[in-house]
């Protein structure tokens, strides 16, 4: 039956489109996850660590244009990494001025995080100007691939989602591998033992929430090759990504995922159906009602009260 | 296996009947299959090493933890189904064992709160501080040994004086269970004393559980001990009877 | 002491300063500014209503709600929909295909009167259903939320999505609610013209009747035993459970009592400003009413008052001169008062001002003291 297969193209295209939007939002929720997850602190501000990583790239992009055109198609890979670290450093500051001060106070933290996006956003606004402003994208990453007739693969989804699992793979390395990742389990779980046992706390905080800001960056380069960026463009994903981190249950990545693939995955296939604020609104709304019915997200590990 | 005698049975219920009371963590059993009675009017102390199940066990009657499986009975009503507010207002007070009162508050706000009227909405935004409040807030005070403090704000009481503040506001409950976790800790020995006495006052005509540490203290004021260890009953009965057994003493001493 | 003056007035002090507050509103503001700037205080002042909600659910009750958004513009959005009702008679609008419905409705090719606009017929019905909608939506949500014990943070994020959710949906659905431009052209209520500057005036002292009243219930809420256990549970919720409370009941009066007076300063902004629109639905607005109560001092009701009335103005004052800079400052706001001073101006206040005052007054009492003082040691000597 031909409709049945029409049918199950659009949904993988339909699926493949929501394949871009879901790596930028997983790499937003992972970031997120760190944060919040590791640390119980709400960053307001996460948004802009995306914008931050976005007009990193644009500037990348221009200067290569400008003075370095032969390294045109190369750039993209720096632009990553310029972007990560911009956000990292940002993020490092952040913490020691702002963060650490108001440990215990999570509602304050959400306050100042806010008033930390406002700050940034008009920055942006005055360096680069309120127009949007777009990255020169280098030639490998347009065009599709095609495995089958009738069905058109984009190319920088692939790659986004090459870079995706690349990063995610690297965090939970990290994060359940490596002596660091074990110090910030430790200090997540019992502050003053890990004090104690000569765990750097503060040295671990800051590193923590700098990660965090870092993987937003590189949501941010990534960013780039779907969609234009402007001094706002990271407030378009704050909620969306706050939602994603609750409700996969904030201590746990792999229900990071899960819930990130869920949530762009229902988006854009509404978006087929609906116009594209009332998928928005249905996506939202399921998420609330499902979170109020399971307040502890999908996939909480179940701790000693 | 319980080793009092058969004398000293209550012919009455008892008040709390804990059966089968069993919960677990991801598969760790925190209480195991415990049985546990305790009569009117008696003081029963729950005794244990470390990590013996006995806050647990308390968390589990007042409501703070939910069971995995078993049941808590008091006075015929099954505490396992009910939410803490209502435990309360069938009577059950538990004390912490940091103390757990309003520091923002003071003495006689704190002790206020706990009286037991005015719980719903607009029962609190109606409530008047009438002379029997008055009156009932100062005798328990008195009990307390806090009556020059009433108008203290209560983070500036000494710590004894804070876990004495957190007994007085459940006498304000007028509770038939009084659930105390450790409330000694942390007290000098004269204060040790007067809690000793307060808490012989109080138990007349209500019934207590008591989980200490300290053995003089607990050979003072017990009628009845319960050994926990591991989660599970070790041994129950008097305390001459409990300090002799074996078991007992093989794991406070032992290993 | 009797109730009134103890429970509402509160004592001798609190009498001063809501009388302060009463000249300053009553007396200094309508005497000393034109018609136009005295509307837009009066445009702040409907904003206030949103801050003295929140003292009550967040500075006390630490419920911090992110979305009080949704009750300002609900309530604004009921009262406009009657205003509308009233200004779309057949009449002035014969020139629409269907004359006797909303403007936007005719542009978007609606033909008969949605089913959801036909209570706003009435306007006793409407007074009822401006506290009533945004009561009724708070009440749903809280017993969702704090019967469930979810946590503060969640608590505040989930607010968000509600204000999100919300205002996407007011924008999409153009037909029903003016979509993006909101609700305009309101003229008048039940005959009397509400743009005139006599009835402006009006409508000011009744708004500021109305905060004065919404302040003296705030006061009555929390000299009572309930405020004494919105405090106990910020400072140690589970103890007040054990106390025998439930929790959640107290936890959904206050957010309720919150949504409640928000909506009637949105009622009071369409009838004073003459429009409702879903730009005061979504984050951004109800983030921003939150600085309101933040730098006025959470824990204060009046302060909420000075708070709204001192960063509105600089809103305006700075968005006119050096508009790059407002959301600099604002920004600022934000951390400034959470890192520095999160007592708020009610904070320096009480920490400094009265201090100075005391200082002022007391300093010839000082010397005379400080004499006796030192002939007393001359005597000992």
């Amino acid at each position: 039956m031909s409709w049945l297969s029409e049918f199950g193209g659009i949904l993988m295209m339909q699926g493949f489109n929501g394949l871009s939007v879901f790596c930028v939002l997983l790499l937003m929720a992972l970031g997120l996850a760190i944060i919040f997850g590791q640390m119980g602190v709400i960053n307001m501000a996460h948004g802009e660590f995306l914008t931050i990583g976005a007009y990193s790239t644009y500037l990348l992009s221009s200067l290569t244009t400008a003075y370095a055109p032969a390294l045109q198609p190369y750039y993209f890979f720096g632009a990553i990494v310029l972007a990560f670290l911009v956000a990292y450093a940002l993020g490092y500051l952040v913490e020691r001025f702002m963060i650490s001060h108001l440990y215990k106070r999570p509602l304050d933290t959400l306050l100042a995080t806010w008033g930390l996006s406002l700050v940034m956003q008009q920055s942006f606004r005055s360096i680069f100007g309120a127009k949007e402003v777009s990255a020169t994208l280098p030639d490998w990453l347009m065009g599709s691939f095609q495995p089958a007739e009738g069905i058109d693969i984009p190319l920088n989804g692939l790659f986004m989602m090459a870079l995706t699992i690349i990063l995610t793979g690297t965090i939970f390395v990290l994060l359940y591998r490596s002596r660091w990742g074990l110090q910030v389990r430790a200090t997540m779980q019992n502050r003053m033992m890990s004090g104690a046992v000569g765990i750097n706390t503060r040295k671990v905080d800051r590193t923590t929430f700098a990660l965090g800001c870092g993987v937003a960056g590189v949501a941010g380069a990534a960013f780039t090759t779907i969609g234009s960026t402007g001094p706002t463009s990271g407030s378009l994903y704050i909620v969306d990504t706050f939602l994603t981190v609750v409700f996969g249950g904030a201590q746990s990545l792999i229900g990071t995922i899960v819930s990130a693939f869920s949530i762009a995955q229902t988006q854009s296939t509404l978006e087929f159906f609906l116009t594209g604020s009332m998928a928005k609104v249905l996506t939202l709304s399921t998420v609330i009602l499902i979170l109020l019915m399971r307040p502890q997200g999908l996939f909480a590990t179940k701790l000693r009260k | 296996m319980i080793t009092e005698p058969i004398g000293t049975l209550n012919v009455n219920r008892p008040v709390l009947a804990i059966e089968g009371l069993t919960v677990s963590f991801d598969g760790f059993k925190a209480v195991d299959d415990l049985n546990l009675y305790v009569d009117r009017n008696e003081v029963h102390v729950v005794i244990g090493p470390n990590g013996a199940g006995k806050t647990t066990l308390l968390d589990l009657i007042c409501g703070k933890t939910q069971a995995t499986a078993g049941s808590i009975q008091f006075k015929g009503r099954e505490l396992t189904k009910m939410s803490e507010h209502q435990i309360v207002h069938a009577g059950v007070g538990r004390k912490f064992q940091t103390p757990s009162i309003y520091e923002a508050l003071t003495v006689f706000e704190n002790l206020e709160m706990s009286f037991p009227r005015g719980r719903g909405v607009f029962g609190a935004l109606l409530f008047k501080r009438t002379p029997d409040v008055i009156d009932r807030v100062r005798q328990v005070a008195a009990d307390i040994f806090l009556t020059d403090y009433l108008d203290l704000t209560a983070d500036l009481l000494s710590h004894g004086q804070k876990q004495w503040l957190e007994i007085g506001m459940l006498l304000m409950q007028e509770p038939e269970l009084l659930m105390l976790d450790e409330p000694v800790a942390g007290m000098s020995v004269s204060e040790r004393e007067k809690t000793a006495e307060l808490l012989a006052r109080i138990s007349k005509g209500r019934s207590v559980v008591v989980i200490e540490h300290d053995m003089e203290f607990v050979k003072s004021i017990a009628s009845k001990v319960t050994v926990l260890h591991q989660g599970k009953l070790l041994a129950a009965g008097s305390m001459e009877a409990v300090q002799s057994n074996p078991k007992v003493i093989e794991v406070y001493l032992g290993h | 002491m009797n109730f009134v003056s103890e429970k509402l007035i509160g004592g001798r002090q609190g009498a001063i300063n809501l009388l302060v507050l009463c000249a300053l509103l009553v007396v200094v503001f309508p005497l000393a500014l034109d018609p136009f700037r005295l509307n837009m205080i009066g445009k702040y002042l409907s904003y206030a209503f949103v801050a003295v909600g929140l003292v009550l659910c967040w500075g006390y009750g630490g419920i911090l709600s992110l979305g009080q958004g949704v009750f300002f513009g609900l309530g604004g959005y009921c009262m406009a929909m009657f205003l509308k009702l009233e200004a779309s008679d057949p009449i002035s609008t014969r020139i629409q295909t269907t004359p006797g419905i909303p403007d936007f409705m005719d542009w978007n090719q609606i033909t008969e009167l949605p089913a959801i606009w036909l209570p706003f017929q009435s306007l006793p019905l409407t007074f009822l259903l401006v506290i009533g909608v945004p009561v009724l939506l708070a009440f749903i949500v809280g017993v969702a939320m704090f019967k469930r014990r979810v946590g503060d943070v969640y608590f505040s994020i989930v607010t968000q999505a509600i204000a999100a959710i919300l205002a996407i949906l007011i924008i999409g659905s153009q037909g029903l609610t003016g979509g993006v431009n909101g609700i305009t052209d309101l003229k008048t209520m039940l005959g009397w013209d509400i743009r005139t500057d006599e009835a402006r005036l009006t409508l000011y002292f009744v708004c500021v009747a109305l905060l004065i009243a919404c302040i003296l219930f705030g006061r009555f809420v929390l000299t009572s035993k309930l405020g004494r256990l919105l405090v106990a549970m910020r400072d140690k919720e589970e103890r007040v459970r054990f106390s025998g409370y439930d929790v959640a009941n107290f936890k959904v009066f206050v957010f309720c009592a919150a949504a409640g007076i928000s909506a009637i300063g949105g009622a009071m902004f369409t009838l004073q400003v003459g429009f409702m629109s879903p730009s005061f639905v979504g984050i951004v607005p109800s983030i921003e009413m939150v600085i309101y109560a933040a730098v006025g001092g959470r824990m204060s009701l009046l302060g909420a008052v000075y708070g709204t009335l001192l960063v509105n103005y600089g809103k305006t004052y700075f968005s006119e001169t050096v508009p790059e800079l407002w959301l600099f400052l604002m920004g600022g706001l934000f951390i400034g008062v959470v890192m520095y001073f999160p007592k708020g101006l009610a904070g320096l206040y009480d920490s400094h001002g009265k201090k100075w005052l005391a200082r002022l007054t007391s300093r010839k009492a000082a010397r005379i003291t400080v004499k006796a003082k030192l002939s007393g040691m001359e005597a000992a000597k």
